[in-house]
């Protein structure tokens, strides 16, 4: 009953409503630009939240990162540009939902899913933070590097038709992801002697250089360039049957979404993918994934919102973020003279108190908010396509070089692009590509850094149960996939042979 | 041909009396952007964040923070250095960016030195020895005997090639001559989060963000790198204290401007930060999160230069003595 009233105090007596809202639309519009990552969209604002008091300047800064993460997906759908890194895989199904005319249901299942996944990890915030964060401590360099192996034997699954393209696709992905200074031993690699190289390859660079560049590229040979379908700008709330049948992919995501939250350096963009690959897994329907999922767009947007709130956990308790939005929110938290660790429950409870209530607040406003501001993203990706085609340029070039004002990043963006497109023309898929700059270097480094804590003994995998468990479920998927695609082939030969004898 | 020639001398006239004019403005007369190399969040983003804002009060005019991170703090720190010399970009350099990276990058970019106009130290932030909970020395002399008597035993985590961290635990391993196995992380943060675990032995950091933990008894620290007891801590005994005097390491973060700003507005700037640094709410910030206000000849632009030397000084023979391998 008290903190009833405590709750109902904060939501009317203190500037908490419109701190989730401002913080909100903020992070959706942000989250929406390509390039800006929801850690950028949270720092910008940062400034603006020293004059305010600590509750209303950390609910802001949450809120961005819940508008941030559901902002990413709408360009992921409507122009095939994930607009934060965790929104990549929410292209593969939503831009194919796009390209059926289904734009409006992609964007409305987007947006439940994303606050189911939101609504989840606030409720894990709330009630579990402290056996959460205990499990946090659990994870070894020998777990990362364990869980790394297995979201690569992902690709098998991400790889469409032949299995030798999709490893070649990640092994390209590796390979960008060593450039840079090694953590290390502090070695430079594949630099060139150019300082901007030195900070390595961001992720979302070959993201949108491989899926948004390399689709306009595909889209300026075409010949339909000035016709355009008309498509309705209306959203479609999906309905009580479809809500049913998306709780399975959106169980998954928050699932994963969750495990991903607590470890630092995972982030949104894994558990995205993980959650699409599981969702894919155990659908009724895996053969309309990458064709238009409506169960594609739910898992890895329910996954990433999820993140935004569990990754909260270990900043909480530990001070450590489990993100590099969370890194934002912990500068955030300094600079308001609160600091995070076991003690900031008992010493500024009505902080955290706000904090969810804030949270709460933002979560809910997502869906008033959404539909306001979809219809409005419809109607621009509705106009004539070779404007829409400059437009989306425009825009795509004007976010990366805002990330660092760095002419080399456009350079790289528009190669990563004719990579893409040359990918595209022969069949290979881009996916594994994405998937090895993500986990090549959470798998490399903590590989080494579990050697360097062994003293160069590969049997300290074996001591940890968590890695042992992931490394048995990897050798698992890669089996499965081999013995799969070795019975497709043998089934292809005998119906060739059929054939020929017939 | 008479109209151009009156407007050629109109422009002269305007290009010799304006420019003069527009100098004579009061510094400053707009906002001043300050370069962080290093991510939001981080220790260096936080004291110069705290800082900057009760400048900006005290300047009249906004100071906004840029954060350009990458190579360990050296790119924005090279383009700190290289910026237009008119006040209106300054630089938080710190201990990495403008000590230990002499020592590191042979093709650095800047001379932490000759490259700048000092304007001020901003906080130092005390080294401290941290051992995972369960280690089984608890003091520093059991500790260093320990270290000594099985090389390669056990196990130093830091944050990074260059990082603060790094740094300080090669100096304080070579101070007491020992050999330990060195395992890198992604930054202090991660680094930490694997100390509480206790997946590796001992740690070198700077104290702000393991205050709280030292509290609760996650982790133990056995001595802080400062002749004082720290604020914050004050069970925890210095190296004097604990019979490693030569052992004396702090993080350190100070506000540069680009070679050839004019010294009124180095003046100016350094006036500010002083009365920043006094102010309650601003110090009083600081020391929560375990930073302490640099000392008084710190805080002028001569002292500040003499104090870079001597960082320089002492940071590089340790990183040659390490054979790190440099970035090439």
């Amino acid at each position: 009953m008290e903190t009833l009233s405590q709750v109902v105090s904060m939501l009317f007596g203190t500037p908490l409503i419109p701190a989730a809202l401002i913080g909100l639309v903020w992070g959706v519009i942000g989250g929406a630009m390509p390039g800006l990552s929801a850690s950028v969209t949270m720092a910008l604002v940062l400034p603006f939240t020293y004059a305010l008091d600590p509750m209303s300047a950390i609910v802001l800064l949450a809120s961005v990162y819940i508008g941030a993460e559901y902002g990413g997906s709408i360009p992921a759908i409507l122009i095939r540009t994930p607009g934060t890194n965790s929104a990549a895989a929410t292209v593969i199904d939503g831009f194919e939902l796009k390209k059926q005319g289904r734009a409006g249901e992609a964007l409305g299942i987007s947006l439940w899913s994303g606050v189911v996944g939101s609504l989840f990890g606030l409720a894990m915030l709330i009630v579990f933070t402290e056996p959460l964060s205990r499990f946090a401590l659990a994870f070894k360099p020998m777990s990362y590097c364990a869980l790394g192996v297995l979201g690569l034997s992902i690709i098998a699954s991400l790889s469409g038709g032949s299995l030798l393209k999709g490893l070649a696709a990640a092994l390209v992905g590796m390979m960008i992801a060593t450039i840079g200074i090694d953590p290390l031993s502090g070695v430079n690699r594949f630099t060139f002697d150019l300082p901007d190289l030195l900070g390595g390859v961001k992720p979302i660079m070959v993201m949108i250089g491989l899926f948004a560049v390399a689709e306009l590229m595909r889209q300026s040979g075409g010949v339909d360039l000035a016709t355009q379908a008309a498509t309705s700008v209306r959203i479609v709330f999906p309905s009580f049957p479809m809500m049913k049948r998306l709780a399975k992919p959106q169980g998954i995501g928050c699932g994963v979404g969750l495990v991903e939250g607590l470890l630092p350096g995972g982030g949104g963009s894994v558990a995205a993918f993980f959650s699409y690959n599981e969702a894919k897994r155990w659908s009724r329907h895996p053969e309309e994934f990458g064709k238009g999922s409506v169960e594609g767009v739910a898992a890895p947007e329910a996954a990433n919102n999820t993140v935004a709130s569990s990754s909260l956990i270990p900043l909480l308790s530990f001070g450590i973020p489990g993100s590099n939005s969370a890194a934002v929110l912990l500068g955030g938290l300094l600079i308001h003279g609160l600091i995070p660790g076991p003690r900031l429950f008992e010493q500024n409870g009505d902080v955290v108190m706000g904090l969810y209530v804030g949270s709460f607040v933002a979560t809910l406003a997502q869906i008033p908010i959404g539909l306001l501001i979809l219809p409005l993203c419809m109607w621009l990706v509705n106009r004539p396509r070779h404007v829409l085609a400059a437009f989306v340029f425009m825009l795509v070039l004007s976010g990366v070089y805002s990330i660092n004002g760095s002419y080399l990043d456009i350079a790289m963006v528009m190669s990563f692009g004719l990579i893409g497109w040359l990918m595209l023309k022969n069949d290979y898929p881009f996916l594994p590509a994405v998937l090895g700059v993500v986990l090549g270097p959470i798998v490399e480094s903590n590989y080494r850094r579990s050697l360097l804590l062994s003293g160069g003994e590969h049997s300290i995998f074996l001591e940890d149960p968590i890695a042992v468990g992931f490394l048995i479920t990897a050798a698992l998927f890669i089996g499965f996939s081999l013995y799969r695609e070795r019975r497709d082939a043998l089934a292809r030969k005998k119906e060739k042979e059929v054939n020929a004898n017939a | 041909m008479k109209k151009g020639t009156a407007r050629v001398a109109f422009a002269a006239l305007a290009i010799a009396f304006g420019g003069p004019a527009f100098a004579q403005q009061a510094y400053p007369n707009q906002s001043i952007t300050v370069i962080v190399p290093y991510a939001p969040g981080g220790n260096t983003d936080v004291v110069g964040r705290l800082v900057t804002e009760q400048m900006s009060n005290i300047l009249g005019e906004k100071m906004v923070i840029e954060n350009v991170a990458g190579a360990g703090g050296t790119t924005g720190s090279m383009r700190g250095s290289r910026a237009r010399p008119d006040g209106y970009t300054l630089l938080v350099g710190q201990m990495g960016t403008h000590a230990a990276s002499v020592g590191l990058y042979p093709n650095l970019g800047y001379d932490p030195v000759n490259d700048f106009e000092h304007i001020g130290q901003l906080s130092d932030t005390p080294i401290g020895i941290l051992v995972r909970k369960n280690f089984p020395a608890k003091d520093l002399q059991s500790f260093v005997a320990m270290v000594k008597a099985a090389p390669d035993k056990f196990n130093n985590g830091h944050g990074g090639v260059g990082s603060t961290s790094h740094v300080s635990c090669l100096f304080f391993t070579s101070l007491i001559g020992a050999r330990s196995p060195m395992v890198a992380y992604r930054g202090s943060g991660p680094a930490f989060n694997d100390l509480l675990s206790a997946q590796y032995d001992f740690l070198c950091d700077q104290i702000p963000h393991t205050v709280e933990h030292v509290k609760a008894g996650g982790v133990r620290m056995l001595a802080v790198a400062i002749p004082d007891r720290s604020d914050a801590l004050p069970d925890v005994p210095t190296t004097i204290e604990a019979g490693l005097p030569q052992f004396q390491a702090s993080g350190w973060n100070a506000l540069f401007a680009p070679k050839g700003t004019p010294r009124p507005i180095v003046d100016t700037l350094n006036a500010a930060l002083r009365k920043a640094l006094e102010h309650p709410g601003t110090k009083g910030k600081l020391e929560m999160i375990g930073a302490i206000p640099p000392r008084a000849e710190n805080r002028t632009p001569e002292g500040l230069r003499n104090f870079v030397r001597s960082e320089i000084d002492k940071w590089v023979p340790i990183m040659k003595a390490a054979n790190i391998d440099p970035p090439k």
